[in-house]
């Protein structure tokens, strides 16, 4: 099971996880990218930048 | 067909169209522009047609230019990310066909701006010509305030800041609409509800469905037409002289609108790719 890289918590993906998609963190918040599905990888979410948008 | 989606974080948008794809037994690639290396001498790319989904409007707007000058067929086209994308290129859309739209301004320089202004009257609305959510865009009340705002853009502001547009302001009553189109049919719509002059779903405000009338299709449809059709969101005014077309959005949102207004719009989008892409696949 992937782990919230900043507070160690579990982090229980659904079933029908993406890679590339958000997801958060249960105990401290935190989003991360699922960056991988075999191995799962998490990494930091993406920060906004200034052209995101519709 | 080789159906591509162009896109990078996976958002609820795009996890339901990922779905509906595969609900319909149809594969596809997603094209992650994060890994996207694009040699600018290749002739061709390997899908039929491409489904733009990207969150950054930038790396979208090359990367639609570069498949469509290569006859590669986008949802949306490179045109109409080009000119949804720019607030300028937008509304002189919507002026030259002819759609109602709020009065507008451009001018380059803080005191062209401030004279503008005062032709307009108070208030005004003054927003980054490229930009989305509602990012940085302000409300000036009086002279005051404008010629803060002016000082602080041409100060603090990147290069496009100092593109002066200029709205009237719209009293909206609390509520503006969100209206979904599809080629040429608008498939639903919603209010946008915020005790906030800004009404944006990004920005915190409530929604509600509303129902698709004539006249509410009628200029939504001439919105996105206006822009280059495809798949659009237009954001629609309600005001004492009708409705009046804000803005366009070329990779619509739309997390918020199934549920309130019962239409699955993620289905509708493969729907409409499906039959795009079909249509540009050449016959043996």
């Amino acid at each position: 099971m992937p782990k919230c890289l900043d507070c160690d918590a579990d982090i229980i993906l659904k079933p029908d996880v993406e890679a590339g998609e958000i997801v958060d963190c249960p105990d401290c918040g935190t989003e991360f990218e699922v960056r991988s599905l075999d191995p799962v990888k998490l990494d930091h979410a993406p920060q906004e930048e200034e052209d995101w948008g519709e | 067909m080789r159906l591509g989606v162009l896109c990078s974080i996976v958002r609820k948008e795009e996890k339901l169209i990922f779905e509906a794809f595969r609900e319909r037994g149809v594969d596809f690639e997603k094209i992650d522009d994060r890994e996207l290396v694009l040699d600018l001498h290749r002739r061709s790319f390997p899908w039929d047609i491409v489904l733009e989904r990207a969150v950054n409007h930038a790396r979208a707007l090359h990367t639609l230019k570069l498949f469509n000058d290569r006859g590669l067929p986008t949802i949306n086209t490179w045109d109409v990310a080009n000119v949804c994308g720019d607030k300028v290129l937008t509304t002189n859309a919507l002026v030259r066909a002819r759609v109602p739209t709020p009065k507008t301004i451009v001018a380059y320089t803080p005191e062209s701006a401030l004279s503008a202004i005062e032709t307009l009257g108070y208030p005004v609305v003054l927003k980054p010509a490229v930009g989305s959510w509602g990012r940085l865009v302000a409300r000036a009340n009086d002279q005051h305030a404008a010629e803060a705002l002016l000082e602080h853009k041409q100060i603090l502001g990147s290069y496009h800041h100092s593109i002066f547009y200029i709205q009237e302001y719209v009293e909206k009553s609390g509520r503006d609409i969100r209206a979904f189109v599809v080629g040429n049919e608008t498939i639903c719509a919603i209010y946008r509800m915020s005790d906030h002059w800004i009404t944006n779903t990004a920005r915190g405000a409530t929604t509600a469905n509303c129902p698709v009338t004539d006249e509410l299709n009628e200029i939504c449809v001439a919105a996105a037409n206006a822009v280059g059709g495809g798949i659009l969101a237009v954001d629609v005014f309600e005001t004492e002289h009708g409705l009046q077309v804000n803005e366009v959005n070329y990779t619509m949102e739309f997390r918020n609108s199934i549920d309130v207004t019962g239409v699955p719009i993620h289905e509708r989008i493969v729907d409409y790719t499906l039959a795009v892409g079909e249509a540009s696949v050449p016959t043996a």
